[in-house]
């Protein structure tokens, strides 16, 4: 069979919706990260899909750079919710509702 | 030291001294009124300087800064000085010292003494502004000044309700002339486009007809903002209120000097004034003389009758202006300042001596206990009732002259009052210095302290010579145009009778008819007789023919109902249609959106998702 540019966007949508599932039905905070860096993949895989396809690297560099930039940002990230499993003694997002009206 | 800085100094001098006390010596009493009378005292003495250096036409007749330059608005900050403004500057800083040190013992118990001498001392600032400007807008600047400080002084005592309002009412009515005024000389600055006086009158000698149609409205808006200040009907209501304040500013300012202020700057600007609104300047003046003048008969407060008095011989000046004799008013200014003052100041020995207290009724027979004030106000009423030879008589005559030769109806009218001025003043001798003691404060009544009578004193000397003393020096050729200059003292005491016999002679009759009328009416008088002959208009006389309450009906009634729409219009309109209808509005939308913040992070998630996929679809789809 021969892959082509549609056989990848495929699974990078597949993966972008189960990531955006994941963030609207889970209800433990660290897996809703997860599935968050799961929609950040989804959109790499893309990324790199059309980078291949088109013969540019440009796509390529700017995976690089989100891969660099998420590692950062889980490092935020998992220091928030450290914090706030700390104070609130709770990972549950139903739990965290204090900017309600 | 250079001659012409001394200007500069008489005119900064006491604005020096006010800043100086209201900063730093408010609590030093003795400190701040040596530095108030020092201030004008120094400057009268330059004065006298600059004038013996000088004469009274110096050669260079103006020195000036040019202060603001805004495309054709030129404003220039320059002082003049030609015989019209040294003569007003000795006027001002000669009545203004003596009057300064008679505060010190009229003021002397009263506990806000250093403020008093500080807006006194802001007074003689703006005022010397005033005489000196070279420009409409410094002369301006000026007369706002002295508004202010008239106001500051009239409400000096403002816990007394009275003293407030009439301070309010007197910047209020004030206000309405000046507003005229700045109208006019918007006209003129547009039509001739420069505001310096020497070139305004070169201007117009060049061309005659450079203020086109508007020349007649122009000069009367001008004069608007004499009317205002020189108290003329109908804007004269608020000088008599104005003797709520401290005798010494009702004698400064509401006598000598502010009041004359309108007369100063109508002569200052005759030259732009066409006949027919000299005719109307003329007809206001004498309505305001014989108005006041009658009024003045039936008041019963000394302050009061001397402040009709002022209104009436105020009309006689702005009538001489209005008469193409704005010589013969300044002459008049002139003298009144010296006599005017002098009653005042008198009158003000008599209500310290009396406790406070003001109806005549209530006085009689203090000329034994107080025999300088008796006699310095003796004379000051002769003079004011224009006895030859005192100054009084030839200032009148000047004008009775010029009204003799220009209109008819203006003399006969000019004479009354003069009759009626000798009636109302004798009146007030009559009654509160002879005849028996009519209430038993008379009893403990005593002469004042020497700081009070000896300002007195010189007064009375000026009233007794100011007639013909300097007058030649001071006036030139200018009081009797085209006649013969009377020379030396004899010539100076008859040229009335030679010059204008008819005049002079009415004006000695009508002081016999108002002295013989005074006499047989209150010579013996246990109360007014008036009331019984004359009945009605007596009352009308004594309630001031009805202006404040004419006023109170037709002015006050109809601002008060613009007030009320207008206050209707913000309260209701603004306030609560547009400010509070809109934050009520969005108030109210608020707390109907806030339901939709629930707190779910998810939710926030699943919505945010679904507008980008909304987005998508209408940008991508289709």
């Amino acid at each position: 069979m021969n892959v082509g540019l549609e056989h990848y966007l495929v699974v990078s949508a597949v993966l972008f919706a189960l990531g955006l599932l994941g963030v609207v039905t889970r209800r433990n905070i660290l897996v809703i990260y997860m599935s968050l860096e799961l929609m950040l993949n989804a959109a790499n895989l893309a990324l790199v899909a059309f980078s291949r396809f088109n013969n540019n690297l440009d796509g390529q560099v700017m995976v690089f750079f989100i891969i660099t930039v998420a590692a950062a940002e889980v490092a935020v990230g998992l220091a928030l919710i450290v914090a706030l499993y700390r104070r609130r003694q709770t990972t549950h997002v139903e739990d965290l509702n204090l900017l309600k009206h | 030291m250079h001659l012409q800085t001394l200007p500069w100094i008489i005119l900064f001098l006491p604005l020096l001294a006010a800043v100086v006390i209201t900063l730093f010596t408010q609590r030093d009493r003795k400190t701040s009124a040596t530095l108030s009378i020092s201030a004008i005292v120094i400057g009268f003495v330059l004065t006298v300087i600059f004038i013996k250096a000088n004469s009274f036409n110096p050669e260079v007749k103006e020195v000036s800064l040019n202060w603001l330059d805004i495309g054709p608005l030129q404003a220039e900050f320059g002082l003049r000085l030609d015989a019209l403004s040294l003569m007003m500057l000795l006027v001002v800083t000669g009545v203004g010292s003596a009057i300064h040190i008679y505060s010190w013992g009229y003021m002397h118990e009263d506990r806000c003494f250093s403020r008093f001498f500080a807006s006194l001392s802001l007074f003689t600032f703006s005022m010397l502004g005033i005489v000196m400007a070279n420009n409409f807008l410094q002369m301006f600047i000026s007369w706002e000044l002295v508004g202010v400080s008239s106001y500051l002084l009239i409400g000096f005592w403002y816990e007394k309700a009275s003293a407030a309002d009439a301070a309010k009412k007197a910047f209020i009515t004030n206000r309405l002339g000046d507003f005229g005024f700045m109208l006019g000389i918007l006209i003129v600055w547009a039509a001739l486009g420069s505001l310096n006086f020497g070139k305004l009158e070169a201007g117009l000698a060049d061309n005659p007809a450079a203020l086109g149609s508007l020349a007649t409205l122009g000069g009367l808006l001008v004069f608007c903002g004499a009317m205002g200040k020189s108290a003329q009907f109908p804007l004269h209501v608020w000088l008599p209120d104005a003797m709520e304040g401290p005798t010494p500013v009702s004698a400064l300012i509401h006598a000598a000097t502010m009041v004359a202020a309108g007369v100063y700057m109508l002569s200052r600007t005759f030259f732009i004034y066409t006949p027919e609104a000299l005719q109307v300047i003329a007809w206001i003046g004498g309505c305001t003389a014989l108005l006041a003048a009658l009024v003045a008969v039936q008041q019963n407060d000394i302050k009061r009758i001397l402040a009709y008095s002022t209104l009436s011989q105020l009309g006689y000046m702005v009538m001489a202006v209005g008469l193409a004799a704005p010589e013969a008013g300044m002459f008049h200014l002139t003298t009144h300042a010296f006599f005017k003052a002098l009653l005042f100041l008198g009158a003000g020995s008599v209500i310290h001596a009396m406790h406070h207290e003001q109806d005549i009724w209530r006085m009689g027979g203090l000329c034994k206990k107080m025999p300088v004030t008796y006699w310095t106000f003796m004379v000051g009423t002769m003079a004011l009732a224009g006895v030859w030879p005192l100054s009084g008589f030839f200032s009148k005559d000047a004008i009775l002259a010029a009204a003799w030769h220009h209109s008819m109806p203006l003399f006969i009218i000019g004479v009354g009052v003069a009759a009626l001025t000798t009636f109302y003043m004798f009146r007030l001798v009559f009654v509160a210095f002879l005849g028996g003691e009519r209430s038993h404060e008379v009893g403990h009544a005593h002469e004042s302290p020497w700081v009070m009578t000896w300002p007195l004193r010189i007064l009375a000397v000026f009233s007794i010579v100011g007639g013909v003393i300097g007058v030649e020096a001071l006036f030139g050729g200018m009081l009797h145009p085209g006649g013969e200059h009377p020379h030396g003292l004899a010539a100076q005491l008859v040229y009335p009778f030679k010059h204008a016999p008819v005049a002079a002679l009415s004006g000695l009759a009508a002081f016999g008819i108002g002295l013989f009328a005074a006499w047989t009416l209150y010579a013996r008088a246990k109360e007014d007789p008036l009331p019984a002959r004359i009945g009605t208009l007596s009352r009308w006389m004594r309630d001031r023919f009805y202006f404040d309450e004419l006023y109170e009906a037709t002015v006050i009634k109809v601002h008060d109902a613009t007030a009320a729409v207008v206050d209707w219009f913000d309260r209701w309109l603004i306030g609560f249609a547009a400010v509070r209808g809109s934050a009520g509005a969005t108030s109210l939308f608020g707390n109907v959106l806030r339901f939709i913040q629930s707190g779910s992070l998810q939710a926030y998630a699943f919505l945010l998702v679904l507008g980008v996929a909304v987005i998508l679809f209408f940008v991508l789809g289709r």
